[in-house]
């Protein structure tokens, strides 16, 4: 069972790993990230996996340690990723990811008159609240606009 | 307190004692905008008129405060018309006329231009209306005309007409909960308050009431806030009627109000209230109109830093 799960999750020599990502969530998490073609570093994911605690994502960078700050806007659309960075094979440091409190060129404005949304030479920014009934909310720094449940659709 | 280089963009960047500041200032300043005094606060500064939708209203108050301090309007016109901008982006048009003025005066048809453009400017800038969010100078006069005719802290007053998409309406909610108002809603129930700021209001424990009657509340109220409904809100035309009759304040009206009712609206109104209100001495929608003048020379005065 162990060699199995190792097939699929293969170990680094150096970067992050990112675990336990709300399972299907792993391509959004690389546009969180800005991940695309013109990333350098080498990317793998597992979509799907079992895990411990049930389905899961798992995302591995190799040859990179993104910050903090960055792995922190995962928690947008999977609040229990955890974060682990790896030098030499060894798990160096492992984090909770933490909601961040601002987020600024990850999501889109869903009001479609916000000015975020024109042609102007800015960036959508919103303060991130999270409450217990509501879940987290973006709140549009330009226009007030609030968007709970369709954050994951409007990643840009 | 310090104002000065201070942009006015939403009502919800300003704390109470802020706002009390504002009137103040406002009050102090009535005798220059009623023209019985003289100043030359403004002397030697330029002000920027941007607007990139009509309201005349809004550009006359702005330019009447302007030139009653001494202060000269650079009045940009409607924006179509200037070929200085054509195909330009807000940001660079408000970097450009940061250079050319002291304070820039905006009016954008986008929600959240005028903070855009406060992140841009290197002068003060004062919303004058952004898309359908917010307006501040006008709820800024509502709270000076309820102020000067009535009372601000606990308050009883009635909004009425469309308070679904009113933007001065859901500002000044949000404004006079700073001030622990009782709050009635009056509505049809297609244009009722948003929940979300209904909920809002309970938890800051403003008690809130809603219901579709004028006649109801009538004799309950130290303020009325009529508002426009407007026609293109009902696909249904003979819901309109239905509706425009239902909120309409009429001289019949208010013989159930109490004598000190005073009645506003932010103006142009249509048929909410009939002409016959106008002689009684619960009408007070055209003297708010005119304190929007005495409300944007002390906002503009403060920003400038000419008072502090
Ligand atoms: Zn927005």
């Amino acid at each position: 069972m162990k060699e199995k799960r190792d097939l699929k999750i293969q170990a680094i020599e150096n970067g992050t790993v990112i675990d336990h990502i709300k399972a299907g969530e792993a391509l959004n998490v690389l546009r969180i990230l800005g991940i695309s073609s013109a990333f350098r570093a080498t990317v793998s994911f597992v979509m799907n996996a079992s895990g411990a605690r049930g389905k899961k994502d798992v995302v591995k960078i190799e040859g990179k340690e993104l910050s903090v700050k960055e792995l922190n806007r995962i928690a947008l659309i999977s609040p229990k990723a955890t974060i682990n960075i790896i030098r030499d094979f060894e798990v160096v440091q492992k984090n909770n990811v933490v909601l961040p409190s601002y987020v600024e060129g990850v999501v889109r404005c869903t009001n479609s008159n916000c000015i975020s949304n024109s042609s102007e030479p800015i960036k959508s920014k919103f303060s991130v609240l999270q409450s217990e009934e509501e879940g987290v909310s973006l709140h549009c720094l330009y226009c007030e606009h609030v968007i709970s449940e369709e954050i994951a659709e409007n990643l840009l | 307190m310090l104002f000065k280089n201070r942009h006015v963009i939403s009502m919800k960047d300003f704390s109470r004692e802020e706002i009390d500041y504002v009137l103040d200032t406002a009050e102090k300043l009535e005798p220059v905008a009623r023209g019985e005094e003289r100043s030359r606060l403004l002397d030697g500064k330029i002000i920027s008129l941007l607007f990139f939708e009509p309201s005349t209203r809004t550009r006359l108050s702005f330019e009447v405060a302007t030139r009653r301090l001494g202060g000269q309007v650079l009045n940009l016109g409607s924006v179509e018309a200037s070929s200085v901008m054509k195909g330009e982006n807000l940001a660079d048009t408000i970097r450009v006329i940061s250079k050319y003025a002291d304070l820039i005066v905006l009016r954008h048809p986008l929600d959240g231009s005028a903070r855009m453009a406060a992140e841009f400017a290197s002068v003060p800038v004062i919303n004058g209306g952004d898309g359908s969010v917010h307006h501040p100078t006008q709820t800024f006069l509502d709270l000076y005309t309820i102020r000067r005719e009535s009372h601000l802290e606990g308050l009883k007053i009635a909004m009425a007409g469309d308070l679904k998409y009113g933007r001065t309406v859901h500002s000044l909610c949000h404004a006079l909960s700073l001030y622990g108002a009782e709050m009635t809603f009056v509505s049809p129930p297609e244009l009722r308050m948003p929940p979300e700021i209904v909920r809002d209001l309970q938890k800051k424990k403003i008690r809130v009431k809603e219901t579709d009657s004028l006649e109801e509340i009538i004799g309950d109220v130290e303020i009325l806030y009529m508002t426009r409904v407007q026609r293109e809100r009902f696909p249904d035309p003979e819901e309109y009627e239905k509706v425009k009759n239902r909120l309409r304040v009429t001289g019949e009206l208010l013989k159930a109000a109490d004598p000190g009712l005073k009645i506003l609206h932010p103006l142009p109104r249509v048929n909410e209230i009939s002409p016959e209100v106008d002689s009684t001495p619960h009408a007070r929608y055209f003297e708010q109109a005119f304190y929007g003048v005495p409300i944007r020379m002390a906002l503009l005065a403060l920003a400038m830093g000419v008072i502090e």
